[in-house]
């Protein structure tokens, strides 16, 4: 365990995998408990839920906005050189500007061609980055408001965050490959992909495998939910050359555990060592 | 009047294209000259925002009539501004979908599904 205990050795390892619940937040979760003073950021802003097994306390929150156009109507002269320029679509002219906020990408590139300076921009929140405190682990979560539709500039200030952390930082990531994934991935020194036992889990590996090979990140497989059967996942890892760091095991104890909102390594001896075993594999990657 | 039809094809023998947004082409009819054209939607590679930007392309072609099978919210938010009415196709043929838009045979939609935007990230 020393290893990750000085501040010289601070490492940010992202959990991963190409879909949804294969235990991304089981891992992380018990990984940040078992490390002594690391730090649990969750970027699945969409559904953010370690915060359900952590409940932390002293809870410090801050707002997220983006800023989006507003326009002044009196200024406009329906020139349309905004609507043309926006790339996204979120604008249109149709005898004054229309604004579609969901559709905008916060660019701010109308406020600059618009020669009538008629746009401003405003602030329009999208969700929330709350830190507190669970046990001595410091919890960091994103929550994206229901209906917003980029987590991304939230993932952005939990990064910011993560850069001033002085200890091991365990990110949680969205499921899937796609930006909410890339913006999470990109400042870990350490990927933890995490694989069911099916031919759609051995899929979305594939994807998760071939995203963090594309960032050069180094990485190695967690194989969770094994029940002793083929698993097409294990198959995959050993056919790339990928490190395989554990197999969990498919147990209902630990399912029973998970379900009553507890945290294994802190009510089960027996996945404290699992966990601990999980945390000494991890390269020492600074 | 002008009416505008999504069609797959340049040519009065097309289909009506299932997507409003991103139609390969619009098939323009003006009652008042009995001409019909052609023009290409800019709109239908677009990464998001397509049937916001096609409707755009509409309005600046001074369309009256668009004859559609499906239309998302965003669209119909422009083209509602734009004095734009949405008829619901009932034909596989452009052209069946006309005449029986001519004959009062169509009826105006009213269902605009919520969109497929947000799938961008």
């Amino acid at each position: 365990m020393s290893i990750f205990k000085k501040k010289e050795n601070k490492t940010i390892i992202a959990v991963l995998s190409g879909k949804g619940g294969t235990g991304k937040t089981l891992v992380s979760v018990n990984l940040a408990c078992v490390i002594p003073g690391a730090v649990y950021a969750d970027c699945d802003v969409e559904e953010p839920n370690g915060h359900l097994f952590f409940k932390p306390i002293n809870l410090k929150t801050k707002e997220i906005g983006i800023l989006i156009p507003s326009i002044n109507e009196e200024k406009c002269t329906g020139c349309t050189k905004c609507v043309e320029f926006c790339k996204f679509n979120a604008l249109a002219y149709v005898g004054r500007v229309m604004v579609f906020e969901e559709i905008c990408h916060y660019c701010g590139g109308c406020t600059i061609v618009c020669p009538e300076k008629a746009i401003t921009e405003v602030n329009l929140n999208i969700g929330k980055v709350v830190i507190g405190d669970s046990e001595g682990t410091r919890i960091i979560s994103g929550f994206l408001n229901v209906g917003s539709v980029s987590g991304v500039p939230i993932i952005k200030d939990i990064q910011k965050q993560i850069k001033e952390e002085e200890h091991t930082v365990i990110v949680d990531c969205p499921p899937g490959s796609a930006c909410a994934v890339m913006e999470s991935v990109q400042s870990s020194d350490y990927c933890i992909l995490v694989a069911e036992p099916t031919i759609f889990g051995s899929h979305n590996l594939d994807m998760v495998y071939k995203l963090v090979t594309l960032f050069k990140k180094p990485c190695g497989v967690i194989l969770n939910k094994c029940d002793g059967n083929e698993n097409p996942s294990k198959e995959y890892c050993i056919r790339n050359n990928i490190e395989i760091i554990a197999e969990i095991p498919y147990d209902s104890e630990l399912s029973d555990i998970n379900g009553n909102g507890e945290i294994a390594a802190r009510v089960s001896q027996k996945y404290k060592d699992i966990f601990m075993n999980i945390a000494e594999k991890i390269p020492k990657v600074k | 009047m002008k009416i505008a039809i999504p069609v797959d094809e340049k040519n009065e023998n097309s289909r009506i294209c299932v997507s409003y947004g991103r139609a390969p082409y619009y098939m323009i009819f003006d009652s008042d000259s009995a001409k019909v054209e052609f023009v290409q939607n800019t709109a239908a590679d677009s990464a998001g925002g397509a049937g916001i930007k096609a409707a755009q392309l509409l309005v600046n072609h001074k369309v009256n009539i668009l004859i559609t099978e499906r239309c998302g919210q965003n669209a119909a938010d422009v083209l509602i501004a734009g004095n734009i009415k949405i008829y619901r196709a009932t034909k596989a043929l452009v052209m069946d979908n006309l005449k029986a838009f001519l004959q009062g045979e169509l009826e105006e939609l009213s269902d605009i599904h919520p969109g497929y935007h947000g799938h961008k990230n």
